[in-house]
C-alpha cells in the first residue's frame, strides 16, 4: 500500500512566519546593518533586494558543548606518513583537528550571519521610523476618497457577489424547516400503515387511503426546492469615505557651476532618496522639482535628475519660484507643504539676505517643514550664516551639512526622524 | 575504498541469470505513471531481499516547500519559532548563490512513512531517492531497536500538530514574547531532555489532550508538596536528616524542570514537556547517523544495481546514478580542504558493504576477526546488524581491518599537558583494535557531549538548583556555558549553579547565575 500526493500546489510560505519572527526578533541589529550597507553603495540601487549581515554571535543558539582542552583522542581517515607513535606540531588555532565535538563555540570565529531580505522587507527597514513632520490633516471636509470594505451579508445584490456558503447554509435551513411539518406526518402515516397491515389486505381501502397520503406527503417533500432566490446571500460592501492628507514637497537643487559632479551626485542622491521614501510612505503627495542656476525652472522628474545645464548662482530665483507655484497651485489652507533644498552654499553675495528674507517673511509661513542641505568640504559660505540666524528663530527650520556621500543617509534619518512626542493630531 | 561495480554488457556477452527487460524509461524527465512503475518495481525487489518496511507515501514538492521542509527540522508540522525562520533564511541563501544543492530526500519517521520527492529531480533521482527513503530508511525506522523503543512512528504527527495548536493558543493567551522566552531556553537544553534509558510514555493526540488538563492540576499540587511551607512537626525534623533533592542526580533536565520548577505556570509546564517529547523523538537519529544513512545508501545502491541488472534502467541513468551515489560516499583526507569529519554516509555504506562482503567472500582475515559472520547469509546477518545496534556498538562490532586500511584510518592523542599530538594508533596490526574502539567510542553521544546532571536543589533556603558537570578526560564547557546557564536560571526562576566536578569527585570549577527574586537573567 502506498500513496503519491502532489504537493505542489500546497503553500510554499510556510516559513514566512518563521521568517517574520526572525525579522522581528533581530530588527534593531537589521536596521543597522541596513543602515550600514547603503552607505556602501549608490543608492538608485536602493529598489532591489539586499544582503544584509548581522553578527553571528547575536543568533547564535546557545548549547552545552565541550571547549578545547583536556584529553581527546580522534580518528581520523586519510593517513598518508604518520605512524604509530609520532609526535606533530599542535595546528595553530586548532584547526586541523577542532572539526567535531561542539568546540565550535569557543572563540574566534566571528562571523556574520548573512541572509536576503526582499526588496519591500528592506524598504520598510529602511525607512522605518522616519516621517514627514507637522504633517496636519488639513480641509477634512474635502475628502472624497473612499474605501470599500465588507460589511456583513444582504438578501440582494448582484450574482458576482452571492456568497455560496452562506446561501447553501439558508438553504438547508429552509429545506429544514419546510420539510419538518411533512415528514412527521409521513412518518405517522407510515406507522399508520405498518399497523394497518398486520390486520387488513392490501386491498383495503384504508390502506389504499393512507399509501395516497404517504404518496402525496412524499412528493411534497420531494418538491420543496434544493434552492430558493429567497435563499441567497450576498457579501455585502460599502464604502467608507477616507480622511486624505494633502502634501506637497518641493525639491530644490543647485545646479550652478560650483557645484562639481561629486556634489550634483550627493545632491541627487539625497533627492532620489527623499523621492522613493514620499512615494513609498506616502499614498497621496505630490512632488514639485525645482532646479536653479541664476534662473530657476520647474522640471519633470527625469529632467531633474538627468538634465545637464549650469549657469552662475542666484539661489533666491529658486524661492521666489516656489513661493510662486505655491499661490498658484497649492493654496496652504489645503495643503501641507515641504521644501528640501541642497546646494554648496555658493550664493552671490548680495543675493543671500534676500534668501533669508524671503524664507522668513514668505515662505515659512505657508510651509511645515523646510530642510536645507549643505554640500561642501569646506568653510560654511554666506548664505550657511545666513540660514543660520533663521534656523534660530524658525523651529519647522532644519539644516545640515553634509561632506561626502557617506554622510547623506545619516543626515536624512536625522532630517526626518519620527519625533514621537510632537506627534499632531 | 569501495570500487563501484560498473557492469558493462556488451552485445557479445549475453547477460545470463536475470532476464534483461525493457527499460521503464529512457529520457529523464519523471511523471506520475513512471514514479508508480518504478515504485512497483523497486518494490517487487526489496521483497525479495526482504525489507520490511512501514507504508510509503511519497510526496512531490517543490524547491521552496522542500526549504521549508528544511527549515522546520524536516518535519510536515512544526510549532512556530524565529529559529525556523533563521535556519530558512540561511538555506535560502545558500540555495540561491549555488552554493548547495538540496538535499535530494526527506524523510520522516512516520507511519505511513512520508519522504518528499522534489520536482526538479529527474527520474533517475526520483528511483534513487524512493529505495534511499522509502526502503532504506523507512526500513530502519521500523526496524532498529532504538526507534522501535524511543519513537511512536504512528503517533508523532498527531502530536506535532497537538503541540503546534497548543503552542499557538498560549501564543494568543500569553503572548508571543513570553512563549518565546520558554522555547529559547528550551531549545538550548533540548540535548538535554532526553531520557536515556527509561522507555518513554506512548503518544497520542486525543490521550494527550484528555490527560492535560488534569495533569497540570497534578502538576501543581506535586510542586506544592516540595515547596510546602508548613511546619513539619518537631520530632519528625530530628528523627530525618536532612536529604539531598533530588535523592539521585537527575540527567534529565528539562523533565526536572517540567516537574519541579517552583514557578513555571502550567502551560509553561506542557511547552517544556512539549518540546522534550520531541528531544526525545530525534533522540535515535542522533545516535545511529552512520547506521540510518548508510543502511539507506546500501540499499539504494543494491537496488538500483538490481533495477539495472534487470535492465530496467539505461546504461546513461546509471551512470547518472553512480555520478550522485560517488558524490555522496565521497570521503576527503584530513588533510583535504574539503574534510569535515568523517562522512557518516561513506563509513556507514563502506561498513555494509563490508558485511555482506565477509559473509559472500570471506579472506583468512576475515575469518579470524568475524568467525561467524564469515560465510553466512548476507541478507540475514544484514538485517541482524541493522536491528540491534546504535553507532557506537556498531563500529564496534563490525569495522574490518579491512576497513581501517581502506580508510587509512589513524587516530590522534590530543592532550592540552603535551606540547605536541601524538598519533596513537594507526591501520596496521597493532593499531586495528585500537582503532575500532576509539572510533567507536567517538559516536557515543555521552562522550560528545557534557555530561550534565541536577544534583542538588536548596529547598530551604534561596531554592537555588546545582548542576554538575562530571569531567570526562578533562574536557573544559565551552563558554556558551555562561549564556545557557542564563537559560536554566530562567525556567528554574531562581539562581542556578554548575559545577564542574573532575574524576576524583572534587569540584574544580563553578558557574554561577545570580537571579534576583522574580528577576530576568537576560
Amino acid at each position: 500500500m502506498h500513496h503519491l500526493i502532489d504537493r505542489r500546489l500546497n503553500g510554499k510560505n510556510k516559513s514566512a512566519v518563521n521568517r517574520e519572527r526572525f525579522l522581528k526578533r533581530f530588527k534593531s541589529q537589521i536596521r543597522d546593518a541596513v543602515a550600514r550597507s547603503v552607505k556602501d553603495r549608490s543608492i538608485t540601487d536602493i529598489e532591489r533586494g539586499e544582503k544584509v549581515s548581522i553578527p553571528v554571535r547575536d543568533v547564535n543558539e546557545p548549547t552545552l558543548g565541550h571547549a578545547q582542552g583536556g584529553v581527546w583522542e580522534r580518528v581520523f581517515p586519510g593517513n598518508k606518513e604518520y605512524l604509530r607513535g609520532d609526535q606533530i606540531d599542535r595546528p595553530e588555532q586548532g584547526g586541523g583537528g577542532g572539526g567535531s565535538g561542539g568546540s565550535g563555540q569557543g572563540g574566534g570565529g566571528e562571523d556574520d550571519f548573512v541572509f536576503e531580505l526582499s526588496r519591500e522587507e528592506f524598504l520598510n527597514f529602511f525607512f522605518d521610523e522616519l516621517e514627514l513632520p507637522n504633517l496636519v490633516k488639513r480641509q477634512l471636509q474635502q475628502t472624497i476618497t473612499f474605501k470599500s470594505i465588507r460589511a456583513g451579508f444582504t438578501s440582494d445584490g448582484t450574482p458576482t457577489n452571492i456568497h455560496v456558503v452562506r446561501s447553501l447554509r439558508s438553504a438547508l435551513g429552509r429545506r429544514i424547516a419546510l420539510s419538518a411539518e411533512p415528514m412527521r406526518e409521513l412518518n405517522e402515516a407510515q406507522e399508520d400503515l405498518d399497523k394497518l397491515l398486520e390486520t387488513r389486505s392490501e386491498h383495503d381501502p384504508l390502506i389504499k387511503a393512507v399509501m395516497a397520503q404517504i404518496h402525496a406527503l412524499k412528493t411534497r417533500v420531494a418538491n420543496i426546492p434544493f434552492i430558493d432566490p429567497f435563499d441567497l446571500k450576498y457579501s455585502n460592501r460599502i464604502k467608507i469615505p477616507l480622511p486624505t492628507t494633502q502634501a506637497v514637497m518641493f525639491c530644490v537643487m543647485d545646479v550652478s557651476g560650483s557645484m562639481d559632479e561629486n556634489k550634483k551626485d550627493i545632491a541627487k542622491r539625497f533627492f532620489i532618496l527623499l523621492y522613493l521614501f514620499l512615494t513609498r510612505i506616502y499614498d497621496k503627495i505630490e512632488v514639485v522639482f525645482i532646479r536653479h542656476h541664476t534662473q530657476a525652472y520647474e522640471v519633470n522628474e527625469d529632467e531633474f535628475f538627468h538634465a545637464r545645464d549650469t549657469g552662475g548662482t542666484v539661489v533666491s530665483s529658486a524661492l521666489k519660484l516656489t513661493r510662486q507655484i505655491i499661490e498658484a497651485r497649492y493654496p496652504s489652507s489645503d495643503w501641507n507643504i515641504y521644501v528640501a533644498q541642497a546646494s554648496d552654499g555658493d550664493n552671490w553675495d548680495s543675493d543671500s539676505p534676500q534668501c533669508r528674507e524671503i524664507l522668513q517673511n514668505n515662505l515659512l509661513p505657508l510651509l511645515q517643514y523646510y530642510a536645507y542641505v549643505e554640500i561642501t568640504e569646506g568653510e560654511p559660505q554666506n548664505l550657511w550664516y545666513e540660514y543660520e540666524m533663521v534656523a534660530q528663530t524658525h523651529k519647522e527650520f532644519a539644516m545640515r551639512r553634509i561632506r561626502d556621500a557617506s554622510e547623506i543617509w545619516p543626515v536624512f534619518r536625522d532630517l526626518f526622524r519620527k519625533h514621537p512626542e510632537k506627534a499632531v493630531a | 575504498m569501495t570500487t563501484t561495480r560498473t557492469r558493462k554488457t556488451t552485445s557479445d556477452e549475453p547477460e545470463a541469470r536475470p532476464p534483461r527487460r525493457k527499460p521503464l524509461s529512457l529520457g529523464s524527465e519523471w511523471t506520475f505513471e513512471l514514479i508508480e512503475t518504478y515504485y512497483k518495481e523497486i518494490t517487487r525487489i526489496a521483497k525479495n531481499f526482504g525489507l520490511d518496511t512501514y507504508p510509503n507515501q511519497l510526496e512531490i514538492i517543490s524547491a521552496e516547500q522542500m526549504m521549508d521542509a528544511y527549515a522546520s527540522v524536516g518535519m510536515p508540522v512544526m510549532y512556530n519559532h524565529w529559529s525556523f525562520g533563521k535556519q530558512f533564511l540561511s538555506t535560502h541563501k545558500h540555495y540561491q548563490r549555488g552554493m548547495m544543492g538540496l538535499a535530494y530526500e526527506i524523510v520522516i519517521n512516520s507511519n505511513p512513512c512520508i519522504a518528499y520527492l522534489m520536482e526538479e529531480n529527474t527520474m533517475t533521482m526520483q528511483a534513487l531517492v524512493i529505495a534511499h527513503a522509502s526502503f532504506g530508511h523507512n526500513s530502519f525506522f521500523k526496524g532498529n531497536y532504538l526507534f522501535r523503543t524511543w519513537t511512536e512512528a504512528d503517533a508523532i504527527i498527531d502530536y506535532l500538530v497537538f503541540a503546534k495548536r497548543y503552542i499557538a493558543e498560549c501564543e494568543a493567551r500569553y503572548g508571543e514574547d513570553k512563549v518565546e522566552e520558554l522555547l529559547d531556553s528550551c531549545h538550548a537544553l533540548m540535548n538535554y531532555g532526553v531520557d536515556r534509558y527509561k522507555r518513554p510514555q506512548k503518544l497520542s493526540l486525543e490521550k494527550e489532550l484528555a490527560r492535560q488538563a488534569e495533569r497540570e492540576q497534578y502538576q501543581q499540587s506535586q510542586i506544592n508538596e516540595i515547596w510546602r511551607t508548613l511546619p513539619r512537626r518537631f520530632e519528625e525534623e530530628q528523627a530525618v536528616a536532612p536529604k539531598r533533592f533530588p535523592e539521585e542526580p537527575q540527567e534529565n533536565l528539562l523533565y526536572f524542570i517540567e516537574k519541579f520548577a517552583p514557578l513555571l505556570e502550567p502551560w509553561q509546564r506542557e511547552i517544556v514537556r512539549i518540546i522534550r517529547k520531541i528531544a526525545q523523538y530525534f533522540y535515535p537519529q542522533r545516535q545511529t547517523q552512520v547506521m540510518n544513512e548508510g543502511w539507506a545508501t546500501f540499499w539504494h545502491y543494491t537496488l538500483m544495481n538490481q533495477l539495472y541488472e534487470e535492465g530496467l534502467i539505461t546504461d546513461s541513468a546509471m551512470f547518472e546514478f553512480l555520478h550522485s551515489h560517488t558524490n555522496v560516499v565521497m570521503q576527503p583526507g584530513v588533510d583535504s580542504p574539503y574534510f569535515n569529519g568523517i562522512n557518516p554516509y561513506a563509513l556507514g555504506f563502506a561498513m555494509y558493504r563490508d558485511i555482506q562482503r565477509i559473509c559472500q567472500n570471506p579472506t583468512e582475515e576475515d575469518k579470524r576477526w568475524f568467525p561467524d559472520m564469515a560465510g553466512s547469509d548476507w541478507c540475514k546477518t544484514l538485517d541482524f546488524a541493522m536491528r540491534n545496534f546504535k553507532d557506537e556498538s556498531f563500529v564496534a562490532q563490525y569495522l574490518s581491518p579491512k576497513l581501517i586500511r581502506d580508510f587509512r584510518f589513524f587516530s590522534i592523542l590530543d592532550d592540552d599537558e603535551n606540547a605536541t599530538l601524538k598519533v596513537s594508533a594507526i591501520h596496521d596490526d597493532a593499531g586495528y583494535a585500537e582503532i575500532r574502539s576509539q572510533l567507536a567510542s567517538q559516536y557515543n553521544l555521552a562522550y560528545r557531549e557534557p555530561n550534565i546532571q541536577v544534583y542538588d536543589v536548596n529547598t530551604r533556603g534561596d531554592r537555588s538548583l546545582t548542576l554538575r558537570h562530571y569531567q570526562y578526560q578533562r574536557r573544559p564547557l565551552a563558554n556558551s556555558v555562561h549564556e545557557v546557564l542564563k537559560h536554566i536560571a530562567r525556567l528554574w526562576g531562581f539562581s542556578v549553579k554548575l559545577e564542574s566536578v573532575d574524576e576524583d569527585g572534587q569540584v574544580i570549577l563553578s558557574y554561577d547565575c545570580k537571579l534576583e527574586k522574580r528577576g530576568s537573567p537576560f
